[in-house]
């Protein structure tokens, strides 16, 4: 399977004190600045909505909410939204559109053949090979388990709710594959392919449901364990 | 703007129509997430007014010719439903809007860090469902959190509040009639952390005097307000100490 996306770690510093943008985190002096926050003068200041979460000298806020920021190597589940005589463009749910080059592409496709290949709305499974300075990025389809998505369900979750959805070490989406018996793929977008028996798909979304609802609260992992149960 | 000097609007003891003393705010409200589809959302109700704000982005930037290179656009767009005034307000885009759409993106242009997602796009919708008075103000606070709610980083919340002139007295936070038959109108656009200014527009004449009265009495209310704010937020999202 392809499933990817460990737990990057930030969910520690949960359930500390929320942060608004511009409020005073104290002097700046011997302090690192972490993510989500900046300086005002001698001042550090948190620059996004979030949790305080302060680890020896380092200060940073871990966002309630974040936009999808693609880093290479990310797996992500995207969709073709148009095409060149030798390219795709891929929305792969962040700022802006990836470009999958025919080199890239998943067997040999002819030049001007892109469209008989994967056509418009096509769902892909793909990673992320290269993001420049600028967050231009282009993804590749060659490597193991990354293929077009001809079947199964895609369902989002926002992607500041992943490590909720991996849980710790995996065991969320571990739970959700036993108690569904279906396969999953999560994309580091946010964009999760389930496909298996419809009983087992709804069973997912519904949890998935829950998870975007109150993802943001603490005791995630009983409430779910306890849909699964129900 | 003062065109009916002789319309009593404030007794001698400084009671207003409403009730309220010169320096009071009316009632507000804000609750945060109301639009669930959007990835940042307000909703607030300042005295009769009531909006809604939404935030969508960052995104690819459509049309093309609108994306910079070293950064990101913030499309706003303020509008009055037809409903939300006693004359029907004609639907879309106006001159009215076209301005408070311009100096609302100005104002927030000034705490978004726009340098993060360079050739996107973040647009934020503001909707008047309510008007009375004050509704640039109210649209551009509640744009605010709603940007605070979408994760987008700022460096502070912008607030905005307006004071004017009624019978010669400088009030705080004009309500529908005193804007309509008052002497002067300042909105002003806060940042409640610095105490910097981000917008100002003024109808109306005050004297120096006057106007330093009305813009203490927007940086005292913009404090008010920004505690509300933040306590939305956290309401939401939990937390607090």
């Amino acid at each position: 399977m392809g499933e990817d996306g460990a737990s990057d770690g930030r969910g520690s510093g949960r359930d500390i004190k929320l942060v608004v943008p511009g409020e005073a985190l104290g002097p700046a002096a011997d302090r690192i600045v972490g993510h989500g926050v900046g300086r005002r003068g001698d001042q550090l200041i948190a620059t996004r909505l979030g949790h305080l979460c302060e680890q020896g000298s380092e200060v940073s806020v871990v966002p309630v909410k974040t936009a999808y920021m693609p880093r290479p190597g990310d797996l992500v589940v995207g969709y073709i939204e148009g095409m060149r005589a030798n390219i795709w463009f891929i929305d792969i749910g962040a700022p802006f559109n990836a470009i999958l080059p025919m080199s890239l592409a998943p067997g040999k496709v002819d030049y001007g053949a892109t469209r008989d290949a994967m056509d418009v709305g096509t769902t892909i499974l793909c990673r992320v090979q290269e993001v420049d300075e600028s967050h231009s990025s282009v993804v590749t389809m060659k490597g193991m388990g990354l293929r077009k998505l001809n079947s199964g369900f895609v369902d989002q979750v926002p992607p500041h709710l992943n490590a909720q959805i991996i849980g710790s070490k995996g065991s969320m989406i571990q739970m959700l594959k036993e108690a569904s018996d279906c396969r999953i793929i999560v994309g580091q977008n946010g964009r999760l392919w389930i496909e298996g028996e419809p009983e087992g798909v709804r069973l997912v979304r519904d949890a998935l449901k829950m998870i975007r609802e109150t993802g943001h609260a603490p005791g995630l992992a009983g409430r779910v364990q306890g849909l699964l149960d129900s | 703007m003062g065109g009916y000097g002789d319309v009593q609007m404030i007794d001698e003891d400084g009671k207003r129509v409403d009730g309220r003393g010169p320096g009071d705010l009316r009632p507000i409200e804000i609750e945060v997430g109301v639009v669930p589809v959007a990835d940042g959302s307000a909703s607030i109700r300042w005295g009769a007014n009531y909006a809604i704000a939404t935030v969508y982005g960052p995104m690819e930037a459509h049309p093309r010719k609108i994306s910079r290179q070293e950064r990101a656009v913030l499309d706003v767009r303020y509008n009055m439903a037809p409903f939300s005034t006693t004359d029907r307000m004609r639907p879309g885009f106006n001159r009215r809007s076209r301005e408070i759409s311009k100096v609302t993106s100005d104002a927030l242009e000034s705490v978004v860090q726009l340098e993060l997602y360079p050739r996107s796009k973040i647009r934020v919708e503001i909707e008047v469902l309510c008007a009375e008075a004050g509704t640039r103000c109210v649209g551009l606070t509640a744009a605010s959190v709603a940007l605070a709610d979408a994760g987008i980083p700022m460096t502070d919340m912008v607030v905005s509040v307006a004071s004017g002139k009624i019978n010669g007295v400088v009030v705080c936070d004009l309500n529908k009639e005193e804007d309509n038959y008052g002497e002067a109108d300042l909105p002003m656009g806060v940042l409640p952390n610095t105490g910097d200014l981000v917008f100002l527009q003024m109808d109306g004449d005050l004297s120096p005097e006057e106007f330093q009265q009305a813009w203490d009495y927007n940086v005292n209310a913009a404090q008010a307000v920004h505690e509300i704010m933040v306590a939305a937020l956290a309401d939401r999202y939990g937390g607090g100490e």
